[in-house]
């Protein structure tokens, strides 16, 4: 027998149970669709989630105190740090340097109020975060000097408390009950790696080192924000900090009490805490797969006794072993490639619904449909037919000729 | 001289029944000539089934030899006797055994896709069909035929390989008298006409009446052959 008699026989065997085929290809189906989408969303998903560290730009380093291990005595991060880093001579990679002090707050007006971050910044933090303004005016060195109570609203918080994210510069809001000036707003930035910048307020550094953040150490920072050149730059600039920091703080060799974080580390991170997730939940999805196979088998079992006298006579005109076994392998060959094919469709389906939600929420997610993954749906799918439709087709091909023409 | 186209010696089968042992042939011995036409007759229980099967290398003895067309049969493996059951045995039973969804065309060729490899297929099997005279059914499917054109179709299935022999186990059991009458009237012409050995497993004295000789099997063993 050739291959497309077998397989139109198969054809054909299949289609006089149409209900009994449907509802074992539904089983692959789901199994294929639920691989796909997820392993597809998940890609999207981390393709959103590494876009957004790319967002804060490739050339930052972020240097945070206390380091890996225990350290004798950790020293804080102090704003003498941050202007050694910025010294061109002992630094030459750095090209801006924004030290930050943070902490959450309650920001009242009239009558609203709302509890949001507050950041101590210096005028360099604009260049550095690459923060724009809807209105007003970014915090500049007279601020810093005088410690202004002058305050810049993310554009939610402004929301919050005013209802409106226009035309707000020179209204007053209370910080922890101090008056505040409103000299601008900032520009919108949607949600991000690093909590939703559009719901947080920035303050002078002096402001808030005085007034709002006060630290036992009062030159105190909590981290300090560097600009590489550029982002070749950045294993420079980040050896150069840690030397800087190792004399200043007289640190033991191997011992930093600060840790420097670049991109790149949360680029990693993230990717390979997406890359888990991903085989994660397929690892679940594939697990329907296994279970739509089984339901193959079971149904090809049930098919070789129903047809144990057609497999006695086909055996009695001289269908030998292979001839049956092929027979019987195409069936569930081709259960599972139709599930598989319908699978992939409906995982793309799927997949695209999702992006098109999250989408509509504001989130961009492209699923990314790759070929490899569609392969390896197919051929997971086929090999999953093939390894449970061989059970059933062996049994069917090991029946003697005599019993199975006596089967009633 | 003679030309033998069965040739059984010493058959014996046991089966194993669990703890019993049932000797269904002891040491049984046949010889059918080419172009006989013979029936084998016994009660159930004799060994007759297990002798037909036999013959149609459907099984294998437990001991003695068997040929033939020539062939020794009794030490074949599977698949070669997958073989020479569609080339040189053609089988008729009683229930017809025809595949219920495909043409009478298509059940006749059947036993083509099994081992040949030559592309008439369609042309002989329209042959065999047109000399059982169902020339104008060959696109019907079984439930559409009566049940004597039904055996017909299993007569040209059987025929179409140009077998040997031709094995028809009770092929009027099922059958009403006339359309009985017409299927052994058929197997005997065609046994005229091309010449094929035919071998009938009855219970019916009419039908064994009809056929050149009777063999009655007893107990596995041959009662007698006139």
């Amino acid at each position: 027998m050739n291959i497309f008699q077998s397989i139109f026989e198969a054809l054909d065997s299949l289609s006089s149970n149409k209900m009994r085929s449907g509802l074992t290809i539904i089983g692959i189906v789901i199994g294929v669709a639920a691989v796909i989408a997820i392993v597809s969303i998940g890609r999207g998903a981390e393709g959103t989630i590494l876009g957004s560290i790319q967002g804060i730009g490739t050339n930052l380093i972020f240097v945070f105190q206390g380091g890996s291990q225990e350290v004798l005595n950790p020293k804080p991060l102090t704003l003498g740090d941050a202007s050694t880093m910025s010294d061109p001579f002992q630094a030459p990679s750095v090209a801006g340097v924004a030290p930050i002090l943070q902490g959450d707050a309650k920001v009242s007006t009239g009558g609203e109020s709302t509890t949001t971050r507050i950041i101590g910044v210096t005028p360099d933090y604009g260049i550095v975060r690459n923060s724009s303004l809807s209105e007003g005016e970014f915090i500049n060195e007279e601020h810093i000097l005088g410690q202004a109570s002058v305050v810049l609203l993310g554009s939610e918080v402004a929301e919050n408390l005013f209802g409106r994210n226009v035309n707000l510069t020179g209204e007053t809001v209370r910080i922890d009950g101090r008056p505040f000036r409103v000299i601008g707003i900032l520009e919108s930035k949607g949600g991000s790696t690093f909590g939703n910048e559009d719901d947080q307020v920035l303050v002078p550094l002096s402001t808030a080192q005085t007034r709002l953040l006060r630290r036992t150490n009062p030159d105190q920072v909590d981290a300090v924000i560097v600009q590489a050149f550029d982002s070749q730059a950045v294993p420079f600039a980040s050896e150069e900090i840690s030397n800087i920091l190792r004399t200043r703080h007289r640190t033991a060799i191997g011992a930093d009490d600060f840790t420097i974080l670049t991109q790149q580390d949360f680029l990693d991170t993230a990717s390979t805490i997406t890359g888990v997730l991903t085989i994660f939940l397929g690892g679940i999805a594939a697990i329907s797969l296994l279970v739509g196979g089984i339901g193959i088998m079971n149904i090809m079992l049930v098919s070789v006794t129903e047809r144990t006298r057609e497999i006695g006579l086909r055996k009695a005109l001289g269908a030998r072993r292979a001839d049956i076994l092929v027979q019987f392998l195409t069936e569930s060959a081709l259960l599972s490639m139709f599930g598989g094919i319908i699978g992939i469709g409906l995982g793309v389906l799927i997949s695209q619904a999702v992006g098109q939600i999250a989408a509509a929420n504001d989130t961009p997610l492209n699923p990314s449909i790759g070929v490899d993954t569609i392969l390896l749906a197919t051929l997971f799918s086929a090999a999953v037919g093939l390894f449970f439709g061989l059970y059933p087709a062996n049994r069917a091909a090991s029946l003697e000729p005599v019993e199975a023409l006596r089967y009633e | 001289m003679q030309d033998r186209v069965i040739e059984a010696r010493e058959l014996t089968k046991v089966y194993r029944m669990g703890e019993i042992e049932v000797h269904a042939l002891r040491g049984l011995s046949i010889d059918i000539e080419r172009g006989e036409v013979v029936s084998i007759m016994g009660p159930s229980g004799s060994g007759k089934s297990t002798l037909m099967n036999i013959i149609g290398c459907l099984d294998r003895p437990t001991s003695g030899e068997y040929y033939l067309d020539g062939e020794r049969i009794s030490d074949l493996k599977d698949d070669q006797l997958a073989l020479i059951r569609n080339q040189k045995v053609g089988f008729v039973f009683q229930t017809f055994n025809l595949l219920p969804r495909a043409s009478a065309l298509a059940n006749v060729e059947l036993p083509l896709r099994y081992g040949d490899r030559r592309n008439n297929r369609r042309e002989r099997a329209g042959a065999a069909l047109e000399a059982v005279g169902l020339a104008d059914r060959i696109q019907h499917k079984p439930n559409e035929l009566s049940g004597g054109q039904q055996q017909r179709v299993a007569i040209a299935r059987a025929l179409v390989n140009e077998p040997a022999i031709i094995l028809a186990d009770e092929p009027t059991g099922n059958l009403d008298t006339t359309s009985g009458d017409e299927i052994m009237e058929l197997l005997l012409s065609l046994n005229k006409q091309l010449g094929t050995t035919l071998v009938i497993v009855t219970h019916d004295p009419e039908i064994a009446e009809k056929t050149n000789r009777i063999i009655r099997i007893l107990d596995g063993l041959v009662e007698a052959s006139k």
